[in-house]
Parts: C-alpha cells; sequence; structure tokens
C-alpha cells in the first residue's frame, strides 16, 4: 500500500512539467548548433553561428546592445540593492512608525502595477518633463522596478538574523555604523548578493517597459532580438538566446549556493 | 562597599502596556546580584535597560553615582552575556573576544593577548581559531563569558546564560560563574527564572513579578522569610493555607490554625483577621500530638524524601515532606496523622 | 501569561532613530518614477490627443468616450456601444484565465509531487522548476514559437512518427498564446503551491484515509481546502501578469489574438498612436489588476481572521 502522499499520475504530471518548461530551451540550444542556414534542416554541429554573433554582420549592433545591457544591468542593481539594504533595515529594523504599511505598499508597487502599465506611465512621465528618451531613461526605469526584487530576499534574510548580534556589538562598544559594516552587512550578505543578482536578471531580462522608454536607435540586447525575431527567427539569434540561457543558469546556480552557504552559516 | 548599580523608580512602558513599575534597587560593588521571576515579570526589561537597548520611560539608573540614562549601549562600561549567546557566527572565536576590546581602540597585539588569556581563564585556548557553530553549547557559553569579560567592563549583565545548557553542565557552569565572579571581582547581575540557579549563586537576589520588585534579600532570607504568597509560592514549595490572627503583640502574631490549635509565629506587617500561613513541606514531622492533623491521601516515593499527599479537615491540600531513612514509619493511605511544626517552620504573609 | 515580554527590537540595533533617512531613496524613487507618472498616466487619459503622438493640454472624456461608444465615422450618430476594445479586453481575460487553468492542472500535481519527495531530490527538482523562471522571457517566447512553428521540430517529429499526416497550424491561434502564457508563467503557480503542500500536515490524510475516504475523496475534501491559499496564490500570479502580457500574444499570436498589452503598445508607435487613448486603456488594466488584488487581498485577510 502506498502513503497518502501518493496520487497516480502526478510523477507524469511533474514530468510533463519539466519536458513543457525545458523542450523548448533544448531544442533552440541544439539547433544554435546547426551548421546549415536554414532553421528547418540540420548541417551537422558547427560554432559557425556563435562566431556570426560575434564577428558577422549585426555583431556592431548585438555588441553594443549586450554593453548597454550589462552596464544597465550592472548599475541597476547595485543601486537597487543598496535602496533595498537601507529600505529592509529601516522595515525590519525600525520598529513601528507611521506610515510603515503604506511604504510596504510602495515597495512592492512595481510587481503589483502591470508591466505594460509602467511602461506606458514611464514613458508619458519622461516625455512630459521633456527627458529625451535614451540610456538614462532606461536606467531610471530599471533601478525603479528592481527595488521589490532586491528588496525581498534581502528582507527575507535580515528578518531571519536575530538583533541580539547587533545589540552584542553595541555592548561590546562598537558604533551604529561599525555595528552594521562589521556584523549586520557581513551576516546579511547572502541576501544582499541574492537580492543583486535577482535584480540584475530582472533588469536583462526586460522587454516591454525598455522597449517603450529607450528611444530611437537604442537598443538593448531583449529589444535588439525582438527586432530581429519580427523578421523571422535566424540561427544566431539561437546562439545569442543560448549564451544567454548560460548566464542564466550560472546566475541562477550561484545564487543557490550563496543561499545554501547562508543557510549553513545561520546554524 | 560602593554601590555599583543604583535604579530608581525606574518605569517602562510599551504603549499602553507597562513592563515595569517604579523599580527600586541598588547592588553594591563585586555583588553577584540575581534578578528572579517567571517570564514576563520584567527581569529581562530592566537588565535591558541597564545595558542601553531600551530607554526607561521614567526613572533613572546611576553606574557607579553616574546618570547612565540616555548612553548608547557602546558608550556604557557594562557588558552582556546573551540568552542564546549572540556570538557573530562569522568571526573565529578569538575575533570575537578581541571584538570590544578592538571597538574600544586597543591595538592588535595587546587584543590579541588579552583575548588569548580570557579564552584561556575559560579553558578554550585549543578552540581560538575555531567558529562559533563549530562549538558545543557549553563552549559556546563559555567564549560569550569571555567576550563580555574582556574589556573589563564594571558590571556584567547575564540574561539567562545558562538556559540553553542541558542539566549537568548547567550545575557544572553555576560553580565555574561563581569562581569567575570572585576571580574577577565584577559586578554580576544574573537573571534568570530558575530558583535554584538564583540560591546557589547569588549574594543576593530581587524576586520580581508582573513588574514589580517584591523581595530583596540573601538566597537565606527569601526561603526562610518569604514576605508574600507570590515569594512564598514561587519559591520551593509550600503549603499556603489560610488562618485567624487573632492578636499581634509586637514582633510575634498570635495565630489559630485550622483544627483550631493556636502558634506563635513572627508577625510582618499583619492585622488581625483572616491571613495566609506559609509552612515549609521539609519542616514538619510526624507526632502523637502535633499543632496540625491531616488525612493520608497518597504516599509518593522521591527517593531522598518520601512525599506525603494530605488533606487537612478544612479540605485544603497539604503536603509533607519525610527524609527516607530505615525509622520513616510510611503511613497508610486513609489514616489520619497528626504534624508537629519546627521552631520558625510557620510564616505569616504580608498579603 | 502576566506582564509584558519586550518588543524583540529595542533601540539596541539603533535604527529606530533614523527610518526616516532610511527609507528616503524608497520613497523617492518609488514615488517620483513610479507613483507620480501613473497619476500622470491618469490625467493624459483625459487629454485630447496630438496628431503626431503626444498630447495637447485640453481635458475631454474623447478616450473612454471612444473605448466604450460608438457615434459612428463622423462622431455624429447616436451612440451604441462599441464593442471592439470591449472584446479585446474580454479576450484578454478569456486568454489568461484559460492560461491560468492550464498552469493549475499542470502545476499542482507538479508542486504536490515535488513537496512530496525527500529533501535531498526535491531541491533539485525545485531548482530545476526554478531555472526557467530566471531565463529571459523574450528568449522563451521565440524558443516556443521557433518549436511549434509550421514546419518546426514538433511537427517534424509528430508527422515523423506518423500521428499527423499534415503540419498542425499551432503558431498564430488562441491555442498558441495561451500555451505562450501557460509557458511563461507556470513556475508562478507552481512554487506557491509547493509552498502550500510543503507546510500541509499529512497527518489529516492519513486520519481522513483512516475514516474510510478514497485518495481522491481526500484530496478534494481535505487537501484542496487546506491548501487553497497557496493556490489562490498562484492564479493571481500568474492571471495578472498574463493579462497585460505583450509578448505571448504578440509572437504566438496574430490579428484575432489580439490582446489588452499589445492595443496599449500601439497607442504609442508613431503618427498612428494616440496616447490619451493608450492611457485610458492602460488605466482600465490597472483597475481590473486591482480589483483582482483586493478581492484576493480581503479574502487573505479573512482566512487569516479565522
Amino acid at each position: 500500500m502506498k502513503g497518502v502522499r501518493h496520487y497516480p499520475g502526478f510523477l507524469a504530471m511533474a514530468v510533463a512539467c519539466l519536458v513543457i518548461l525545458y523542450a523548448p530551451l533544448i531544442v533552440v540550444t541544439i539547433y544554435s548548433f546547426n551548421g546549415s542556414t536554414s532553421i528547418t534542416s540540420w548541417g551537422g554541429f558547427s560554432w559557425r553561428w556563435y562566431a556570426d554573433v560575434f564577428t558577422g554582420p549585426e555583431a556592431p549592433r548585438f555588441k553594443a546592445a549586450a554593453w548597454n545591457s550589462i552596464t544597465i544591468a550592472v548599475i541597476a542593481a547595485t543601486s537597487a540593492t543598496a535602496i533595498a539594504v537601507a529600505a529592509s533595515l529601516a522595515m525590519i529594523r525600525g520598529g513601528r512608525f507611521k506610515g510603515k504599511s503604506a511604504t510596504f505598499a510602495l515597495i512592492n508597487l512595481p510587481l503589483m502595477v502591470p508591466e505594460i502599465v509602467i511602461a506606458v506611465a514611464t514613458l508619458i512621465f519622461f516625455s512630459a518633463i521633456g527627458l529625451t528618451t535614451g540610456y538614462l531613461t532606461i536606467l531610471i526605469a530599471h533601478i525603479t522596478f528592481c527595488i521589490p526584487f532586491a528588496y525581498l530576499p534581502i528582507a527575507a534574510r535580515l528578518q531571519g538574523i536575530e538583533d541580539a548580534y547587533e545589540q552584542a556589538a553595541r555592548d561590546l562598544y562598537a558604533t551604529r555604523w561599525q555595528a552594521f559594516r562589521l556584523i549586520l552587512m557581513p551576516l546579511m550578505m547572502p541576501g544582499i548578493i541574492s537580492g543583486f543578482l535577482l535584480a540584475f536578471i530582472i533588469s536583462l531580462d526586460d522587454f516591454i517597459i525598455t522597449n517603450f522608454v529607450k528611444g530611437a536607435g537604442m537598443e538593448t540586447l531583449p529589444t535588439a532580438i525582438f527586432g530581429s525575431v519580427k523578421q523571422g527567427i535566424k540561427p544566431n539569434i539561437m546562439a545569442i538566446s543560448t549564451m544567454m540561457l548560460a548566464v542564466s543558469i550560472l546566475f541562477v546556480t550561484l545564487s543557490y549556493y550563496v543561499n545554501r552557504i547562508g543557510q549553513r552559516t545561520r546554524s | 562597599m560602593s554601590t555599583a548599580i543604583d535604579i530608581r523608580s525606574v518605569v517602562k512602558r510599551y504603549g499602553t502596556a507597562t513592563a515595569l513599575h517604579g523599580v527600586s534597587l541598588s547592588i553594591a560593588d563585586n555583588e553577584f546580584f540575581t534578578l528572579l521571576g517567571p517570564s514576563g515579570c520584567g527581569k529581562t526589561t530592566l537588565l535591558r535597560c541597564i545595558a542601553g537597548f531600551e530607554d526607561v520611560t521614567e526613572g533613572e539608573i546611576a553606574l557607579f553615582g553616574q546618570n547612565i540614562a540616555g548612553l548608547d549601549p557602546n558608550h556604557r562600561p557594562v557588558n552582556t552575556v546573551f540568552q542564546q549567546y549572540a556570538l557573530f557566527p562569522h568571526m573565529t572565536v578569538l575575533d570575537n573576544v578581541a571584538f570590544g576590546l578592538k571597538m574600544k581602540g586597543v591595538p592588535l597585539s595587546d587584543r590579541t593577548a588579552r583575548a588569548g588569556k580570557m579564552l584561556e581563564m575559560v579553558h578554550l585556548s585549543a578552540f581560538a581559531d575555531r567558529l562559533p557553530a563549530q562549538l558545543s553549547g557549553g563552549q559556546q557559553q563559555r567564549v560569550a563569558l569571555a567576550r563580555a569579560l574582556a574589556p573589563e567592563p564594571k558590571v556584567l549583565l547575564l540574561d539567562e546564560p545558562l538556559s540553553a545548557l542541558d542539566l549537568k553542565l548547567r550545575q557544572a557552569m553555576r560553580v565555574e560563574l561563581k569562581t569567575l565572579q570572585e576571580q574577577t571581582g565584577i559586578t554580576f547581575i544574573f537573571v534568570t527564572h530558575d530558583q535554584e540557579e538564583a540560591l546557589t549563586m547569588s549574594d543576593r537576589i530581587a524576586v520580581m513579578s508582573q513588574g514589580r520588585v517584591q523581595q530583596i534579600g540573601t538566597a537565606r532570607d527569601i526561603y526562610e522569610a518569604p514576605v508574600n504568597r507570590f515569594v512564598a509560592d514561587f519559591i520551593g514549595e509550600t503549603n499556603l493555607i489560610e488562618v485567624t490572627v487573632d492578636r499581634i503583640e509586637g514582633e510575634t502574631a498570635r495565630v489559630t490554625l485550622p483544627g483550631g490549635h493556636a502558634i506563635t509565629c513572627p508577625a510582618a506587617a499583619t492585622t488581625p483577621g483572616k491571613h495566609h500561613l506559609s509552612i515549609r513541606p521539609e519542616r514538619l514531622s510526624l507526632a502523637t500530638t502535633g499543632d496540625l492533623t491531616a488525612t493520608v491521601e497518597r504516599v509518593v516515593y522521591l527517593g531522598t524524601d518520601l512525599q506525603l499527599l494530605t488533606r487537612l479537615p478544612t479540605g485544603e491540600e497539604f503536603h509533607i515532606r519525610l527524609q527516607n531513612s530505615a525509622r520513616t514509619e510510611i503511613p497508610a493511605p486513609g489514616t489520619t496523622v497528626a504534624l508537629h511544626l519546627e521552631e520558625g517552620a510557620a510564616r505569616l504573609l504580608a498579603d | 501569561m502576566a506582564g509584558i515580554t519586550p518588543t524583540p527590537q529595542g533601540n539596541g540595533s539603533g535604527y529606530r532613530g533614523i527610518v526616516g533617512p532610511l527609507l528616503i531613496p524608497t520613497w523617492a524613487v518609488i514615488g517620483i518614477f513610479l507613483v507620480l507618472p501613473v497619476l500622470l498616466m491618469a490625467v493624459y487619459s483625459f487629454l485630447t490627443k496630438e496628431f503626431r503622438g503626444g498630447v495637447v493640454w485640453d481635458f475631454t472624456l474623447a478616450a473612454y468616450d471612444q473605448f466604450f461608444l460608438n457615434r459612428g465615422l463622423f462622431g455624429d450618430e447616436p451612440p451604441v456601444i462599441e464593442w471592439t476594445y470591449i472584446t479585446i479586453f474580454s479576450r484578454s481575460i478569456w486568454q489568461a484565465a484559460v492560461a491560468t487553468l492550464i498552469c493549475l492542472i499542470v502545476g499542482f500535481p507538479t508542486a504536490w509531487f515535488i513537496a512530496t519527495r525527500p529533501p535531498q531530490t526535491r531541491a533539485i527538482w525545485l531548482f530545476l522548476v526554478t531555472i526557467p523562471y530566471w531565463v529571459n522571457l523574450l528568449i522563451r517566447t521565440v524558443s516556443l514559437k521557433f518549436l511549434i512553428r509550421e514546419n518546426g521540430p514538433l511537427n517534424e517529429s509528430l508527422m515523423s512518427i506518423g500521428l499527423i499526416t499534415d503540419p498542425l497550424p499551432l503558431v498564430n491561434t488562441n491555442l498558441a498564446v495561451q500555451l505562450g502564457l501557460f509557458y511563461s508563467y507556470l513556475p508562478f503557480m507552481v512554487l506557491p503551491i509547493y509552498a502550500a503542500v510543503e507546510r500541509y500536515n499529512f497527518a489529516l490524510s492519513e486520519a481522513a484515509a483512516d475514516l474510510y475516504a478514497s485518495r481522491w475523496v481526500t484530496l478534494r475534501e481535505i487537501v484542496l481546502p487546506v491548501v487553497k491559499p497557496g493556490i489562490i496564490a498562484g492564479c493571481i500570479l500568474v492571471f495578472v501578469p498574463s493579462l497585460g502580457a505583450f509578448l505571448a500574444p504578440d509572437l504566438l499570436g496574430g490579428a484575432k489574438t489580439f490582446m489588452i498589452g499589445s492595443l496599449i503598445d500601439e497607442q504609442f508607435r508613431g503618427s498612428q498612436g494616440n496616447w490619451p487613448f493608450g492611457a485610458a486603456a492602460a488605466m482600465i488594466l490597472m483597475t481590473l489588476v486591482l480589483i483582482v488584488l483586493t478581492i484576493y487581498a480581503r479574502a487573505q485577510a479573512r482566512g487569516e481572521a479565522k
């Protein structure tokens, strides 16, 4: 007799779930190594489309887009993480204060408002204040919507750290700043890294908002890929996709290990 | 002897709730002073007010004559041993112990030497380079002690430091703590809900309940001469029975026990009428004629002792402890026994 | 228990006095770059459109009028209800609902299965389900399109094993859009249900079995009511982004599967655009989402009060 945890067919469903999630990614990865120019027939294993991404006719465009994407993601994730660390100290360690629940709602607002609405509102705002859309407007928008993504793991981590550590430090003659820098920040680090990585990926991932506020001639990787895909899926796009896939998997693995280490130091 | 800590009418309120209702007490230099009480009695709040983790709402706290209210914890020459130790998990044992010295600006070589000496004192020199997570509970507790003592505080605060240890270790640590206090000559303020801990280590004990100090005194004072029902009931096992005070003559009161027999006992500050009498179960003996009679309901064998669960004619439960020896005659359940009260066994309570 | 336990945070951590300075960056950034823009968007939805994109500062209800009412080609006929945009919104709600349902049907058994694995295997399964969430949505959608297109690998392999003789026309259908939404947001369904099942006390199932309930009756009568908060959270997390989705309908759908996201997007593209109308459509979408979230928050609060 099988236990109450077992339901027939649930294993099949779980496997189906993974197949559905991974089949498209695996297929694209395989086809990115297709030696043929046609996307329908298999022409043997080849790196040619990876070479094409870096040296082909579209290479300068992709390089510029990748540069924009990465620099924006780094700056946006760093800023959002710094803002989120300060906010989490106030929200978790600040006790009760007036406007706390309103602040909580504010932090989570970017998660609740649909992306397309944020995109429209941001475009209207920049146009109203007369700021030309471009790198700066993308950056501002990214910092804004990255805040809750950075905040969530940082606040969760901080919540798990007893305030006795800081009190012990203060008791042992540390100033507020020393107690933060020497004790609390190292303990929060796994949360801070997770928050940064999450914000980084979310920024790198964004298409809709970026597409609204990027202005003419400015591209990030997603908008560049979207532009190419409009004319049909080409093999070089599959090569770029596969590389981005690898970066994502690298990041999630990294964040997973950071969390594991974090859990170990806590107990 | 000079006064280390002087607490004057301290009130602590959280919103509308009051945790401390005007607590006043003073603790002498070199004293091992214990705050004893059940959870929620305000003992930890008082400790945190002394450490500077909480601001007092009213009143003041003076440390060697200087009012320290409003000083941040890092400006108070007072260190704390935390309940769960709060050892910094990302620092080695040595770095933990040296932390306070580092914050005070002691140069690296000096502080390493001092921290090393502290570790020697708690017998943990071999563990200097380990992380706290690699130590046992008892070892962590000793690191916490060494860390709090390293900066040579004027007063050491200990917040239930033994509660996370198992019984054997707890008993060993009691002795070690007391020795450490005598060696260093530092004033210890120890918070606990465990009366045995309090009785064995303290020079003086303050029993607290509901945000108020109920009684301050030596272990003996508190056990033998509780001032009220709370203290009598909280410290040790006791029988509380209702009696009538007939009259008071100076220091002694004439009291009628249930069953009609009259005795005299110290008066405390009471008036004639109904009052409670505390009688410790081990201060009684079986006799042929006695001060009280009771019906035995059950005999519980406790090894060194025998416990008799009896009932007085008034219907009140009454416990008796007899030492277990070959000569002890064990009364059978159902029999009526006469009880003799030892000299000073009965204590009249103020409320 | 008499007396009061001190609040866990005293002034020992020392952040009480500087809550304001710590929160200024958050208030400033989200306030100026999100709250203010949304308010401005509300104002724009009442302005007059300018032909080359942008607005003229004349207040009018024209955008909402255009959305809901049809006054004929020259605007002089008696108004009747305009169905074009209401249809697009209804279709979006329908598509999002179907995608949510598919996610639930696949996601619940998956979440249950993962939560009932031994800890080691569980971590691996969770890891596998989370990875796609971290992968660029655009890339995932493009990959799906590549897989299911007319002469793509899916149709090729189905034909080669003889299951079908002609390629299935999947792309540009409602089904493709639903599949795209399902594929985009499936992890959002699995994770909250997993969290709920992990907390589920399996002794309840054992008690039900002991009292003669079959496996499936136990699922319906005991498990589902207990893990309902997780299921509702999962449904919200899939439904809300699906409603305003842009990529899946745009890349996988066609004219017949036009959804809110594309409608709004169009209003801000070049000279064809109509900013006040786009702002109005965005306002209506946001209102819809806020209604869903409010109902959810109410239900959540009621559940906690119980």
